[in-house]
């Protein structure tokens, strides 16, 4: 099993997310799928760094990755609990307000 | 000569300023509060205490030499611009010391009288804020050592004769019998400004431009050979005076004020005919003696104007029947005789007949007062008579001023009216048919006063029953001074006992170091002795056919009342109970004229003022509306296409920012796509 297997599960796993993002209209389901995007990444670095460097750097990225997610995940949901508070949905096509 | 210098004088004339100033701002409340006590004490005060240092001010230039009279207090100097001086000074000689004895003298009896008199007056205070700002504005021309600050008095008694003839105002006929009096005056007091002002512009071409007396007189021989026109600067300018004089003074032909001042309280008639207002322009003439002495032509006018005034003032009294307005005539008339003494150059007779005749006519004007005060307002003479037995003290006072005016042997007006008409015949500016206007005067002087002595006093009463139950003498406040000056108007004429009958005429000797200048004047007499006895008795004589005929008519009846009237078909009688109609001729001619120009001033203002203001208007009008076009069509269009076009370009912009994230995401992940395919290749 070499380096090739896991690109090509990264790319369907990017490509899911990308999908999820831009079909969903459900604000969590957006969050979900840029949460498969980030892991599509994190399995490309870890990936190259056991195929290609062979240090630690690529895992250290992943934590990095990780974390931000984490940090990304509190405030998208913070948002959106902004955004069901105003609106009282969180339906995205709903919320248009901000157009110019 | 020098004058002393002391400081007290200007309280002579302060004080009734303060006075006025009390009763004037505070007055209403002084009176709401402390009650009329408190005004009449405010208002009486300063009067006597200014007749107290009047008195003393007199004392003092006494024990001066005679050459030497003059006190002077200097406060401050008024003008000083170029070489014009005007100082605020006071000045006390023989001639002012004179004239404020009479004034503060006289008119603190009348203020005293006025408590009386004006009791029931709801405006008590204001009465006698103005009588008090009346004696202040005389006692500043009186004292006054330049002519500016004598206007400024001339004014002021104008200025609250205005206010006092007015002073019951919501009687139409008061309120304009004031605004006669202030208008008329207006007329003589611009030939006083206008003479006033080329004394100045001549003697200041000269290089002695000033408007103090003593100057004045000291360079005025200056003004000799000096020319305006074909006429002498000395001529022209005491004719300007004399016009001032005139309104002051009530002569041809600015007399109609006087009559009509009756519409005032009586004690201001008293006030105005006796001490103050119209005795200021036989003053301001004895004050400039020295000019009008430079002018044979003025005296001869002032002397015929004051021959003339006497004889017609004389002959409309003698049918009037007001009580007041036979007075008025009588003021007039006596009036004459004063300017008939300065025009013959006899100023200091001029000026004991103004002293005398303060005293009678004061007198008698507060009697007549006295008796209105009992009739409850009636003036009429024929709804009087007999009112001897209700008020003796009134009748007795009254009937010795009239002994006095009538020129009664030795009483004051004797002594006075007689001096005038001798020096009226024999001094060097006099002359027989002088003489004879007087005389006729004199006779019919004595015959309306008579006659209203006899028409008020004597036969039976014609009041009606309700009047005479409520007739009464008057109150000691308005009898105290009507006997004071009944006694000053007997025994006045001691002042200057005429030198004929063994006095020496000491009044004329006082006077005479300001008279006695350049050998003019009255000195220069001829006739004798004799002759003058034969006048004086000529005159007594018509005064007694005068006083027999009014009894003969009046109280005797022995000659029927409609003897003299029916003469020339009544026309003399009508001519002279309506005034000559002179207030008629005045009307058809000056105020219909005035009254013509204003329409054509109105007219003008309307039709040609009115058209250039609203052609103006119309040209501004267009000019605007052309800019309005320009602004809403060039500058707003340019402002708005621009405003258009920007909207314009927002709205599609806009079209971009759609708020749908997915859309958004989209463009992301294309624009990615597109940037990737880009390197790649």
């Amino acid at each position: 099993m070499g380096l090739t297997h896991y690109l090509i599960v990264s790319l369907l796993v990017f490509s899911l997310g990308l999908f999820c993002v831009l079909t969903r209209r459900n604000a969590i389901g957006v969050l979900m799928g840029v949460e498969l995007v980030l892991n599509s990444a994190n399995i490309n670095y870890l990936a190259f760094a056991r195929f290609s460097s062979g240090g630690y750097d690529g895992q250290v990225f992943a934590i990095f990755v990780i974390m931000l997610a984490a940090a990304e995940a509190a405030i998208g949901l913070a948002i959106v609990l902004g955004i069901y508070q105003t609106f009282q949905t969180i339906d995205l096509e709903a919320t248009e307000t901000l157009r110019g | 000569m020098k004058p002393v210098n002391v400081d007290y004088l200007r309280w002579i004339v302060f004080l009734p300023l303060l006075g006025a100033f009390l009763n004037g701002v505070p007055g209403a409340a002084i009176q709401r509060v402390a009650g009329r006590k408190a005004i009449s004490l405010i208002a009486c005060t300063p009067l006597l205490i200014a007749f107290a240092i009047s008195v003393r001010a007199f004392v003092q230039l006494m024990q001066l030499p005679a050459e030497n009279r003059l006190l002077l207090d200097h406060l401050w100097t008024w003008i000083s611009v170029g070489s014009l001086r005007v100082n605020v000074a006071f000045q006390v000689d023989p001639l002012s010391a004179v004239m404020i004895l009479v004034v503060t003298g006289v008119g603190g009896l009348i203020h005293i009288y006025s408590t009386g008199y004006m009791h029931d007056e709801k405006s008590y205070w204001r009465y006698f804020a103005f009588l008090n700002l009346f004696t202040f504005a005389m006692l500043t021309l009186a004292l006054a050592d330049n002519l500016l600050l004598m206007f400024v008095g001339w004014e002021g008694v104008g200025l609250c004769s205005y206010a006092l003839i007015g002073f019951w105002y919501t009687d139409i006929n008061n309120a304009s019998a004031g605004s006669k009096a202030f208008i008329v005056n207006r007329i003589g007091d611009f030939g006083f400004t206008l003479g006033a002002f080329l004394l100045f512009w001549t003697l200041n071409n000269l290089g002695h431009g000033t408007l103090t007396f003593r100057e004045l007189q000291e360079h005025a021989h200056l003004l000799d050979g000096q020319m305006i026109g074909s006429m002498s600067v000395a001529t022209a300018v005491t004719l300007l005076f004399f016009v001032g004089a005139t309104g002051k003074s009530a002569q041809i032909p600015l007399y109609v004020w006087l009559p009509d001042a009756m519409a005032g309280p009586t004690p201001v008639s008293a006030l105005i005919h006796a001490a103050t207002m119209v005795t200021a322009g036989v003053y301001m003439i004895g004050r400039t003696n020295f000019l009008f002495s430079m002018a044979p032509t003025t005296l001869h006018v002032v002397a015929w104007i004051g021959a003339l005034t006497a004889f017609f003032a004389a002959t409309i009294g003698l049918t009037q029947t007001d009580i007041k307005r036979v007075l008025a005539y009588s003021t007039v008339s006596q009036l004459g005789y004063m300017f008939l003494a300065m025009g013959v150059g006899a100023y200091a007779a001029g000026i004991f007949h103004l002293v005398t005749h303060a005293f009678f006519k004061a007198c008698l004007f507060l009697g007549s007062g006295s008796v209105i005060h009992s009739m409850h307002g009636e003036q009429d003479m024929r709804k009087m008579g007999g009112l001897k037995k209700w008020m003796p003290i009134t009748h007795w006072t009254f009937v010795l001023s009239t002994l006095a005016i009538a020129g009664f042997p030795l009483t004051s007006g004797f002594c006075s009216k007689d001096e005038i008409l001798w020096k009226a015949f024999s001094s060097e500016h006099g002359s027989t048919p002088l003489w004879l206007v007087g005389f006729a005067g004199a006779g019919m002087t004595a015959f309306y006063m008579s006659r209203q002595v006899i028409m008020t006093f004597y036969g039976e009463c014609h009041a009606d029953h309700h009047t005479q139950e409520h007739l009464h003498e008057s109150p000691p406040s308005m009898a105290y001074p009507l006997v004071v000056l009944a006694g000053l108007a007997l025994f006045g004429g001691l002042l200057g006992w005429p030198t004929a009958l063994g006095g020496g005429n000491r009044f004329e000797h006082w006077l005479e170091p300001l008279f006695s200048h350049g050998g003019h004047g009255g000195h220069a007499e001829h006739g004798s002795a004799s002759m003058e006895y034969l006048l004086m008795a000529a005159s007594v004589g018509c005064a007694a056919v005068g006083f027999l005929l009014a009894r003969a008519m009046y109280l005797t009846k022995t000659l029927p009342v409609d003897t003299f009237a029916n003469l020339a078909n009544g026309t003399l009688y009508r001519w002279s109970y309506n005034k000559y109609y002179v207030d008629e001729f005045y009307a058809a001619t000056v105020i219909a004229f005035t009254m013509f120009l204003s329409r054509v001033s109105s007219a003008f203002d309307t039709y040609v003022v009115d058209f250039l203001v609203n052609g103006a208007a119309t040209v501004v009008r267009t000019g605007s509306w052309l800019n309005g076009l320009f602004d809403t069509y060039v500058i707003d269009g340019t402002v708005d296409g621009l405003a258009t076009v920007t909207l314009g370009v927002g709205s599609r912009v806009r079209q971009l920012q759609s708020g749908s994230i997915n859309g958004y995401l989209y463009v992301i992940a294309v624009a990615t796509v597109v940037i990737l395919l880009y390197r790649v290749m």
